[in-house]
C-alpha cells in the first residue's frame, strides 16, 4: 500500500481496524468524536459493530461485553467522559479484560487521569502516548497486543492536536508476535458442559470446586499479575543528544515532538542540551531517564498542565538530578495554547532561559 | 423444648431446626442441571432462588444451553454468579444491559440474558435498560423486583411501594417525602424496540407456572429476532421487608403486586 494523507482520528481508527478491532462503542466528545465517526462508518464494512452508546458509562459497558467474548474491542472519550468510565476501568482490570481505551484528551491536563486513573482498588493500566499521527498508527495497534498479552485494559493517550492533524501514513497490520489463546472468552458453548466459564471482577472460583470463596486470594493473584505486567512491559522512550548534556528536557505526546525539534535546533547551535520523550507513560521509562540524565546539571519538564508528569520524572531520578518545571497551562479552545506554547521560538526561549541559568553559552 | 426460646405466633406450626424433620429432603434433590451446587446463602423464604431456577429451567427446555450467557448485576442474586453451569459475565452494579449489548453485538448467535434486581436496574442503572430496550437489542433482561436493596439490608429503592417500611423509610414510604414507585415494565412497554414485557411473581405455585411461561415467551422473542424482551419477577424478601418468612408470599400479593400488577404488559405476537 502507498501512503495516504489522513487526519489523526481517521488514522487511529484505521490502525485499530488493522489490529483486528471489531467492536467499538462511544459517545461524542471532541476530540474523541471523529474517531467514533470513523469507526461507525468503517466497522460494519469489515464485519464488526460500532454502537452509538447513550452515555460513556454505557459505551465502556458495551466494550466490556464485547471484550468478554474475545473480540478485540475499544471505547474512549475525552476528559469528563473518561471520568465517568473510571469505575468500569478499575473493575475491568479486576475482571482481567483486554480492553483498549482511547483517552483523547484536549491538552495534557489529564496525565494523572490517564496514568493513575480515578478508579478504586489496586489496579494499573498501561498507557501509550504518541507524538504524532504516524506513531499513533503503531501504538494504537500495540495497545491491543498489550491488552491481549496481559488481559488488562490499556489506555491510548492522544490529544486534540493529534486527532486533527493531517499526516501522510501507510497503515499496515503490525505483527507484534503471538498472544495467549483466549480460552477464557465467552460464547455460550461451555454452558451445560459441567465447566461453564465465568468472567468476573469478583473472582474466578466456582462453588462446585468446593475450595471456598476467598476474594482475598483472587485479589492477591490479580496483584501478582499486575506486578508481572509492570515488570514485563517494555518501557518505550525516545532519547536524543543526552550523552554530554548539561540539560535534559522531558516532554511527552505532541508537546514532546515540538520540544524535540527545539532541542535539535539548540544542539545544532552548540548548546549541551538533550531530550527524553517517554512514549509509555505507564510503566514510565524510569531507568532510561535516569541513565540519560546521568551527568546532567538539571532536568527540565515541559508539559501543558500545572505539573503532573514531573512527579514521575522526580520518582525516576530519585533525587539524583534537580528538576525544574518549564511547562504550564494552555488556555485556547483546543486546550493547547498553540499560539504561545507550540511556537518553537517560545519553547526555545523557555529552554534557553534554563541554559542561561546553568551558565552555559556555547 | 426446654431452654429453647421460640417466639410463638398464633396459629403457626413452629419447627425445631435442631434436627431434620423425618420427611425432609436435601436441597440438592431439587437442583436443576444448570445449577452446580444446590445449597446457597440466600435467606430462607427468599424468592430469588425460585426465579433463578425458573430462568435456568427454561433455557434448558428451549434447548439453547450451549449458546447461553448470563450477565449478572449486583445484589443478593449475585451469589448465583459463580454457581451456575451456564456462562456468566459479572457486571458492575447497574451496568448489565450494556454488557449484554456488547456480548450480543459481538456474538449474535448467543442467547443473552441479564439478572438484575430493582436496586440494580431501576435505581443504579435505569438508563441502561431503557436504552437497551429502545435500541431493540435482541437480549432478555430479567428484573428480580423485591422493592428493596436486599443485599444492603433492606433499604428503599425506586420500586418500593407506598407505605412500605424500609431501613431508611422507617415510617413507611411517603410519596411526598420519598417520591413514588416506578413501574418499569409499564415504562418499557411503550418503547418500539420492545417485543415482550411481562410482570409475574414467585409467591405461589400458580404464579411460578405463569412466571415460567413469561420467561419462555421472552426468550422466544429473542430467538425469533423480534426485539428486546423483559420479565419483571416479584420476589419475596422477608429479611428486607422485616416480616416473618412465612408471611412474605401474602405480603407480596397485598403490597408489591397491588402497585406492580401482575400480567403480560406487552406482547407484539399477541396483536
Ligand atoms: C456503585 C455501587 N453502589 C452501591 C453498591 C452497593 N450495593 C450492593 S448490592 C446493592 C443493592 C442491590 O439491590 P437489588 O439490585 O434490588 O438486589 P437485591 O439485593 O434486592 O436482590 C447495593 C446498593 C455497589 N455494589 N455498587
Ligand atoms: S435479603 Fe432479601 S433478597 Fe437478599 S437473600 Fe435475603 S430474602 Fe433474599
Ligand atoms: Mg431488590
Amino acid at each position: 500500500m502507498t501512503s495516504q494523507l489522513m487526519e489523526g482520528s481517521g488514522a487511529i481508527a484505521e490502525a485499530m481496524i488493522a489490529a483486528g478491532c471489531r467492536f467499538f462503542a462511544g459517545y461524542p466528545m471532541t476530540p474523541f468524536t471523529e474517531v467514533l465517526e470513523h469507526m461507525a462508518k468503517r466497522l460494519p464494512v469489515v464485519g464488526g459493530a460500532c454502537v452509538n452508546a447513550e452515555s460513556e458509562l454505557e459505551a465502556i459497558g458495551m466494550a466490556w461485553g464485547a471484550a468478554a467474548t474475545g473480540t478485540r474491542a475499544a471505547t474512549g472519550s475525552t476528559g469528563q467522559g473518561l471520568s465517568l468510565m473510571q469505575e468500569s476501568i478499575a473493575e475491568a482490570a479486576m475482571a482481567h479484560l483486554p480492553l483498549v481505551i482511547l483517552n483523547m484528551a484536549r491538552a495534557q491536563g489529564d496525565y494523572f487521569q490517564a496514568t493513575r486513573g480515578g478508579g478504586h482498588g489496586d489496579y494499573r493500566t498501561p498507557v501509550l502516548a504518541p507524538m504524532d499521527v504516524a506513531e499513533a498508527t503503531q501504538l494504537a495497534q500495540l495497545a491491543f497486543h498489550i491488552a491481549d498479552t496481559w488481559r488488562n485494559p490499556v489506555v491510548f493517550f492522544g490529544d486534540y492536536y493529534l486527532a486533527h492533524t493531517y499526516q501522510s501514513v501507510d497503515i499496515q497490520p503490525i505483527d507484534f508476535g503471538p498472544v495467549p489463546a483466549k480460552d477464557w472468552a465467552l460464547d455460550g458453548s461451555s454452558s451445560g458442559s459441567g465447566r461453564a466459564k465465568l468472567v468476573s471482577p469478583l473472582g474466578d472460583t466456582k462453588q462446585r470446586d468446593n475450595v471456598g470463596y476467598d476474594l482475598s486470594d483472587y485479589y492477591m493473584r490479580a496483584a501478582a499479575k499486575t506486578t508481572a505486567m509492570i515488570e514485563g512491559l517494555d518501557r518505550l522512550v525516545d532519547i536524543g543528544h543526552c550523552d554530554d548534556a548539561d540539560l535534559v528536557v522531558v516532554a511527552f505526546g505532541t508537546a514532546g515532538k515540538y520540544v524535540r525539534y527545539a532541542v535539535d535546533q539548540l544542539r545544532a547551535e552548540g548548546h549541551r542540551v538533550g531530550y527524553v520523550r517517554p512514549i509509555s507513560l505507564f510503566p514510565f521509562p524510569d531507568a532510561a531517564l535516569r541513565d540519560a540524565a546521568t551527568g546532567a546539571k538539571l532536568v527540565a519538564v515541559y508539559e501543558n498542565n500545572q505539573g503532573q508528569m514531573i512527579d514521575d520524572v522526580r520518582l525516576s531520578l530519585e533525587g539524583a538530578v534537580p528538576v525544574r518545571f518549564i511547562g504550564g497551562l494552555s488556555l485556547d479552545s483546543s486546550g493547547f495554547g498553540i499560539a504561545p506554547d507550540f511556537d518553537v521560538e517560545v519553547l526555545r526561549r523557555r529552554i534557553d532561559a534554563v541554559l542561561t541559568d546553568l551558565g552555559g553559552t556555547p | 423444648m426446654s431452654g429453647l426460646r421460640v417466639k410463638r405466633v398464633e396459629g403457626l406450626r413452629v419447627l425445631s431446626t435442631r434436627e431434620a424433620p423425618a420427611d425432609a429432603r436435601l436441597v440438592d434433590d431439587f437442583t436443576p442441571s444448570l445449577i452446580d451446587v444446590g445449597a446457597h446463602h440466600l435467606c430462607p423464604g427468599c424468592g430469588e432462588p425460585i426465579a433463578m431456577r425458573s430462568v435456568l429451567e427454561i433455557i434448558e427446555e428451549l434447548g439453547v444451553i450451549n449458546r447461553a450467557i448470563g450477565i449478572f448485576g449486583i445484589g443478593c442474586y449475585t451469589g448465583f454468579s459463580n454457581n451456575l453451569d451456564c456462562e456468566v459475565l459479572q457486571a458492575l452494579h447497574g451496568r448489565a444491559p450494556s454488557l449484554a449489548t456488547g456480548v450480543k453485538r459481538a456474538k449474535p448467535d448467543t442467547v443473552v440474558f441479564t439478572i438484575q434486581g430493582d436496586g440494580d436496574m431501576v435505581n443504579e442503572g435505569l438508563q441502561e435498560v431503557i436504552h437497551t430496550a429502545a435500541r431493540g437489542e435482541r437480549v432478555t433482561c430479567i428484573m428480580l423486583n423485591n422493592g428493596v436493596f436486599g443485599e444492603t439490608g433492606g433499604h428503599i429503592t425506586a420500586t418500593t411501594v407506598l407505605g412500605q417500611r424500609t431501613k431508611n423509610t422507617l415510617e413507611g414510604r411517603d410519596g411526598r417525602e420519598h417520591g413514588y414507585p416506578i413501574r418499569l415494565s409499564n415504562m418499557l412497554a411503550d418503547l418500539e424496540g420492545v417485543a415482550f414485557v411481562g410482570r409475574c411473581a414467585v409467591n405461589s405455585a400458580g404464579n411460578v407456572a405463569r412466571t415460567r411461561k413469561m420467561i419462555q415467551r421472552a426468550f422466544e422473542a429473542q430467538l425469533n429476532d423480534e426485539g428486546f424482551s423483559f420479565v419483571e419477577i416479584l420476589t419475596m424478601c422477608p429479611t428486607g421487608w422485616f416480616i416473618e418468612t412465612q408471611e412474605a408470599p401474602e405480603y407480596l400479593t397485598d403490597k408489591l403486586a397491588a402497585t406492580h400488577t401482575l400480567g403480560v404488559v406487552k406482547d407484539i405476537a399477541a396483536r
